[in-house]
């Protein structure tokens, strides 16, 4: 068997590694595939589905796909695109994400994306929903407001802390991230060097008193869209 | 006959939208004026439960014209939360540049652009012409000034708090960035103009106010109490200081409070008509307790004012009355151009100091449970008042913001001239135009005061004893 294989996505041809998932084989190329749960040091888990292609015709979760030699991939068709929105759209309006008093703003991945695809506004109806807040850790916050269920915590918990501090619970819309403590954040054996508190997209699990210490201008998002790191790879 | 009231809405030229009432008495003679603000915005009740850090940015909201003032106001509340009681000189520093900044170009387009119309083609021109439109036909250079002083104090705003609307510049303890050298240079290649352009706008206002002095000061004026924060020496600070009160003749009622004490001298009352509250100095009670606060109020209060063109201006403003504090309502638009001098002057001096490169920007402090920021906005003091809970979350906020103080001023305001102007139970244009005059030098803003979302526009009822309208006149 070749180490090499080839794919194909939106016409371009390109060299992957049969280990890679269509993610990392798109990376690897400078083909940016938009995400928001996956991130490279955790196992992906295709759970927000924005990084869906069209893999030889049929929806495909980019970041879980691995590549199969003479696989054709859409990525950027009107369809995927309108798709892709949608569920851009979906998260703001099921959330409450004020990005105007936001610490995360300008460094947020969510909302870098919403500015990537030109969403100035939300074509669903804001559901308002009832959030809580948890402030109970001296050094860590938990702003349900915010939280887009990619489950980066649960996960960088669990693969990179060894431990398992979060955990999805819930179905559908009351679908929420949970604590294993006796009440809240402040029960468990969450500390702020912990990477769990570090790979949020959003501004969902976050270090307190950090705030606004990045000044508008050098936040991860203020120069360039997201994705032009991987875009800016290709040449 | 019937006691009537008089309704003017919405008051054009101001920030935010408010309704006047003027009420009649049974022998058709005013007995009332009500300035309504009727908006409702509950800021200090949905602030609740955020983390502290996030005030700064959260309450700035509040207002897309001077978001500088509630930034600082709340992050110098936030310093006292973290244990801070003195930032280093590179972000005290930067801040006051931020906010005189924020006091140019805030003074720069009210005269300009709010004002002007009224003082260059008088109360009662066409009001076709008399808007800033006009203005920008007839004196072109005027309105171009006018324009390019806000832009710099909107790009100084932008060089230290990221934005020049909504920024995130302070932080509790400090400032998140410095100004370059490169900044720094760009600015200091306009200030000269600047400076020019502020005496020249001095002059306007000076001139019109002795010019007109016999009128203006039976326009809409009456004695009051003055109310600012002013430094230990006495000298005017638009950025920080103590509480001082003072009576109409310059006696101080209080001096030299610490604003963290400001809820044992300063007290607030509720009207069921308006959604802003009514501020009294607590020890003279509502009736009597009632203050200005503002450019007139600061120039009134302070022993002098530390940079030499506008502590000349100051004494020459004082020479009208004799020493004594002014008390013409109208007045307020020449301190208003002092102040835009005096801020100009103290960017300068701030744009030639190297502390605002340097890179120590935060300090530290032991955690503290509830604090007070005050600030000089633009039109008046601006309180903070925050609570916060071991957790780092909000758990009580209370404001008074600039235009809340002014608020029994302003409606005094309306009251003299609506006695003086009015004639029958007829809201004529005469009317309308002059009762707005009056409440424009005051410079409200009040979807501030009210915390207040939307758009509203101003509308004048007149109203009999029995609480029929008899007349109404909207301007949209």
């Amino acid at each position: 068997m070749s180490d090499s294989i080839t794919i194909t996505i939106d016409g371009k041809e390109i060299e992957a590694r049969p280990e890679q998932t269509i993610l990392e084989a798109a990376d690897a190329a400078g083909v940016y595939i938009p995400r928001l749960c996956s991130h490279p040091d955790l196992k992906p888990i295709g759970s927000c589905r924005v990084c869906v292609v069209l893999c030889d015709g049929r929806p495909q979760a980019a970041c879980v796909k691995p590549v199969m030699d003479g696989m054709v991939i859409e990525n950027e068709t009107p369809a995927i695109l309108q798709h892709r929105k949608n569920i851009i759209d979906m998260m703001f309006v099921e959330g409450n994400h004020f990005c105007m008093f936001c610490e995360k703003s300008g460094s947020c991945e969510l909302q870098a994306l919403a500015y990537r695809f030109g969403i100035t506004a939300p074509q669903y109806p804001f559901q308002f929903p009832e959030k809580e807040i948890d402030a109970s850790h001296p050094d860590v916050m938990l702003d349900h407001n915010r939280c887009v269920m990619c489950a980066r915590c649960v996960r960088a918990s669990q693969e990179l802390d060894g431990k398992n501090v979060f955990q999805s619970i819930g179905r559908g819309f009351e679908r929420k991230i949970g604590v294993n403590g006796e009440r809240a954040l402040g029960d468990t054996e969450m500390e702020a060097t912990d990477r769990a508190a570090e790979l949020c997209p959003v501004g969902c699990v976050v270090k307190k008193r950090v705030g606004f210490a990045t000044p508008i201008g050098r936040r991860d998002y203020d120069a360039a869209p997201i994705g032009s790191n991987i875009e800016g790879e290709r040449s | 006959m019937s006691v009537k009231k008089i309704t003017i809405e919405p008051v054009t030229r101001v920030e935010g939208h408010g309704k006047v009432t003027i009420l009649l008495d049974e022998s058709g003679q005013v007995s009332q004026a009500r300035l309504h603000i009727v908006e409702f915005r509950g800021f200090e009740r949905f602030i609740q439960g955020r983390p502290y850090w996030e005030v700064p940015v959260l309450v700035q909201r509040l207002c897309g014209i001077c978001p500088v003032s509630h930034h600082l106001a709340a992050a110098k509340a936030m310093d006292g939360i973290v244990g801070v009681d003195q930032l280093t000189p590179t972000a005290e520093k930067i801040r006051r540049l931020m906010h005189y900044g924020q006091m140019f170009q805030s003074h720069a387009l009210h005269f300009f652009h709010l004002v002007s119309p009224d003082l260059l083609f008088g109360f009662d021109a066409d009001p076709t012409e008399r808007n800033v439109i006009g203005v920008a036909r007839k004196f072109p250079d005027l309105a171009v000034q006018g324009v390019m002083m806000r832009k710099y104090g909107q790009e100084i705003i932008k060089a230290t708090a990221g934005k020049k609307i909504h920024g995130t510049g302070a932080v509790p303890g400090g400032v998140n960035k410095n100004l370059s050298s490169a900044e720094r240079d760009e600015f200091l290649k306009e200030i000269d103009q600047m400076l020019a352009w502020c005496r020249g706008s001095l002059k306007i206002a000076k001139d019109y106010t002795l010019e007109h002095i016999d009128e203006l000061a039976d326009f809409g004026s009456f004695d009051s109490n003055h109310v600012s924060l002013v430094r230990e020496d006495g000298a005017m600070d638009l950025y920080h200081g103590n509480l001082r009160a003072i009576t109409k003749d310059g006696d101080n009622i209080f001096d030299q409070v610490d604003y963290q004490d400001y809820f044992k001298y300063i007290a607030e009352e509720v009207k069921s008509w308006s959604y802003m509250k009514f501020p009294f100095i607590s020890e003279l009670g509502p009736e009597n307790g009632w203050y200005r606060v503002g450019p007139l109020a600061r120039i009134n209060t302070c022993d002098f004012i530390d940079t030499p063109e506008a502590e000349a201006a100051r004494k020459d403003f004082l020479s009208v009355t004799d020493g004594k504090p002014n008390n013409i309502t109208m007045a307020y638009h020449w301190a208003r151009m002092i102040e835009l001098l005096h801020s100009g002057e103290k960017i300068r001096e701030l744009l030639n100091d190297s502390d605002l490169q340097g890179d120590d920007l935060m300090a530290k402090g032991e955690r503290r449970g509830e604090s007070v920021g005050l600030i000089e906005a633009p039109r008046g003091t601006l309180f903070h008042h925050y609570k916060v809970d071991e957790n780092d979350q909000v758990t009580m906020a209370n404001l008074i913001v600039s235009t809340t103080n002014n608020n029994t001023p302003m409606n005094r305001a309306v009251e003299g001239v609506a006695r003086k102007y009015l004639s029958g139970a007829e809201i004529t244009e005469g009317l309308l135009n002059r009762v707005e005059v009056a409440i424009r030098a005051y410079d409200p803003c009040l979807s501030c005061a009210t915390h207040a979302m939307g758009r509203m526009p101003l509308v004048v009822e007149l109203e009999n004893a029995a609480g029929q309208r008899i007349d109404r006149r909207v301007r949209d």
